[in-house]
């Protein structure tokens, strides 16, 4: 199995360094890629869209219809995840782990207690018994919040600096992550559950979908946020960087919910309720 | 002597990026363990992604986003003067994408496990053999 693949991969390899003797060199300004709509986008963003990251104009309005159907692509992936994976029936387990807080001690009861015992000196925790660490949860305690408003920080910095739904969007999800890491997944769980998460991953998508389908209300085409002038009072290419910001909340808000929701289905194998 | 070292930086993007192709070509191809295979399927579509990032680059040209803020007046933008931003934008949402459709993988790569209680490519098609006569 090793010698042929290492043949296929090694002709492969040769074939594709031949064909880049054809490719322009390096940093030409003047290779295809470059000068076909790229100058068109470079020249006239800011002109038509009056958003100076060229990258945010290009992403959420002249190619609007990509970025919502790679919106509706992340979507799909987390609705596949869940079908894939949730097992809704609870299956309660045999023993229960507790740890006393004040003391630090691990309790185990091997038979259900009725009414569970959570008291503000038990704390319930995972049967793949996590020890408990201080330091990492004082440190993503404070890592955490800070997090989250860079995040907010780069959706809405999107426009005037690198940023923008999707990288504010994982930002997000990966605080909420963290924070699911440092306590473990039930905390996390009571903060942000499931039901909310496919929720919003649901929501993100109805905003963009939402913003392009007011522009057809108000006699415009599909994503032709230049009509939402209309509504928002302000000239038509103001208003078209008032509907690129909406977009980015709903593509954010997408790739957040998404996100959170992997990482529970995956680290709990589609039990969520306690995992890593 | 000085041709040949022109031709080597001028295309040492794409030869690295084959390279790094490659690795994962390789790992989807030679390994049993299905989670190597998808390791090795992110190497490739990071490969793919840093191919595309190398082509927006241009010679003394800066991020794209147009030089704009209080004390500074509008000017021609000159094309040249920025980098290409779409191949940006095509990877910006594929990085995305690119870690969704890991999820979805390692989601199916999960329940390959709990079916056969292994990840080992082999070892599930021994046990798919051996299912397949007794059934008929």
């Amino acid at each position: 199995m090793k010698t042929p693949a290492i043949l296929i991969v090694f002709v492969f390899g040769s074939l594709l360094v031949l064909s880049t003797l054809d490719f322009p060199p390096w940093g030409d300004p003047a290779a295809p890629a470059s000068v076909h709509v790229s100058p068109h986008y470079i020249e006239q963003a800011m002109a038509e869209t009056s958003v100076p990251n060229i990258v945010t104009a290009v992403l959420a309005d002249y190619r609007g219809y990509d970025t919502l159907f790679e919106t509706i692509v992340i979507f799909t992936a987390g609705v596949a995840c869940l079908f894939l994976l949730r097992i809704f029936r609870r299956i309660e387990p045999e023993s229960r782990m507790y740890r006393h807080i004040p003391t630090g001690i691990t309790l185990r009861i091997t038979k259900p207690v009725s009414p569970p015992l959570e008291t503000a000196e038990f704390e319930r925790i995972d049967l793949m018994w996590v020890p408990y660490d201080l330091v990492v949860k004082t440190a993503c305690r404070l890592i955490v919040p800070f997090s989250q408003l860079f995040a907010l920080y780069v959706i809405a910095h999107g426009h005037h600096s690198p940023g923008g739904g999707f990288q504010g969007g994982v930002i997000l999800g990966a605080s909420i992550i963290l924070y699911a890491i440092s306590n473990n997944m039930r905390a996390s769980l009571v903060r942000f559950n499931e039901k909310l998460a496919v929720l919003l991953c649901g929501l993100g998508v109805l905003i963009y979908a939402g913003t392009g389908a007011a522009a057809i209300l108000l006699g415009a085409n599909y994503l032709d946020y230049g009509a939402l002038s209309e509504i928002l009072g302000a000239d038509a290419i103001a208003a078209r960087s008032f509907g690129i910001l909406m977009v980015e909340i709903g593509v954010g808000i997408t790739v957040m919910a998404v996100m959170v929701h992997l990482y529970y289905s995956l680290a709990s194998a589609g039990r969520h309720d306690e995992g890593l | 002597m000085n041709a040949l070292l022109t031709l080597i930086v001028s295309r040492a993007n794409y030869w690295m990026t084959i390279a790094l192709m490659m690795v994962g070509l390789y790992a989807m191809i030679a390994r049993k363990n299905l989670v190597k295979k998808i390791i090795g399927m992110n190497i490739l579509q990071t490969a793919v992604i840093l191919f595309f990032i190398s082509i927006g680059a241009k010679k003394d040209a800066t991020i794209p986003i147009v030089r704009h803020g209080a004390g500074i007046h509008n000017h021609a933008v000159q094309a040249a003067d920025y980098i290409n931003p779409l191949p940006h934008v095509l990877m910006l949402t594929a990085i995305v994408v690119a870690v969704s459709t890991l999820g979805v993988a390692l989601a199916l790569a999960i329940r390959i496990f709990q079916q056969y209680q292994t990840l080992e490519e082999d070892e599930i098609l021994a046990q798919l053999q051996d299912k397949a006569p007794g059934k008929e």
